[in-house]
């Protein structure tokens, strides 16, 4: 049951990007491009998506999931240097392609060599990950 | 549908839907225990949306086509997003929605990053 709740989530997920247009990098760049031609339509996809989930969080007082175990506890409010570093490194990123993870999967069937190209490179930088942040926690010691 | 998903992921199997944290837990051996909700929640994300292109005339998703560049975004979102454990999905719709300070910190940093990157890219140095 789990993984076929986790197989629908994915697709609902995939379904939203795509029609959405998080997958069109030309519109991700134009709603990360406040100094030129800013196409603020993606901010009511975010906007969009964080309404229900607000309500989901809400849901999830006093309750448990339907599948068992426990909700993920609302994380420490502490800002680290990793939160930080990795977020830039993210965003700049983001704009260079116009790309984030999620789009990345869901594009990669129709994205041509570009989109394979790019969900490579994103698994390799994640795979060096840890490394990299044992680099950054000792540089920032 | 978006938030749709996100919902549905924590409602019934009580995990973030975070695209980075659940990839990444696959490619860096993190999420070893869970991997199997892991590669389901994936092959559904790669899977359906191909389903649905031929309902559009036309599906493009302008990637450029500047290896370099592609080469570079791709390494440093699988980075950033692993250094800061999550993206626009974990931090940006999961994050904010519960009023997480760290997500609306790292929200607040990659869009000004993205912002930035865009402005230098584009408008500076015209390689995207």
């Amino acid at each position: 049951m789990r993984l076929l709740f986790a197989l629908i989530s994915g697709g609902l997920f995939g379904a939203g990007l795509l029609v959405s247009g998080m997958v069109d990098t030309t519109k991700v760049q134009g709603w990360l491009d406040v100094f030129g031609a800013w196409d603020p339509t993606l901010a009511f996809v975010l906007g969009g998506a964080i309404l229900p989930m607000a309500v989901a969080w809400r849901f999830t007082v006093g309750r448990a999931p339907k599948l068992g175990g426990t909700f993920p506890p609302k994380p420490e409010p502490r800002l680290g240097h990793n939160l930080v570093v990795g977020s830039l490194l993210f965003g700049a990123g983001w704009g260079l392609a116009g790309l984030c993870p999620g789009p990345a999967l869901a594009s990669v069937s129709f994205g041509g060599w570009g989109g394979l190209v790019f969900l490579a490179a994103m698994l390799a930088g994640m795979a060096v990950a840890p490394p990299a942040r044992r680099w950054v926690d000792a540089m920032a010691a | 549908m978006i938030g749709g998903a996100a919902a549905l992921f924590l409602l019934v199997n009580g995990r973030i839907m975070g695209a980075s944290g659940i990839v990444g837990g696959l490619v860096d051996g993190s999420g070893k225990s869970n991997w199997r909700e892991r590669a389901a929640f994936v092959a559904g994300l790669v899977a359906v949306p191909p389903m649905l292109v031929p309902l559009y005339a036309e599906v493009d998703t302008h990637i450029s086509q500047n290896v370099f560049v592609i080469v570079a975004a791709g390494l440093l979102v699988g980075i950033g997003s692993r250094l800061a454990n999550g993206c626009t999905s974990g931090h940006g719709v999961c994050g904010i929605s519960r009023f997480s300070l760290r997500g609306i910190v790292a929200t607040v940093f990659y869009l000004l990053a993205g912002g930035m990157s865009v402005l230098l890219f584009k408008h500076l140095l015209g390689v995207i």
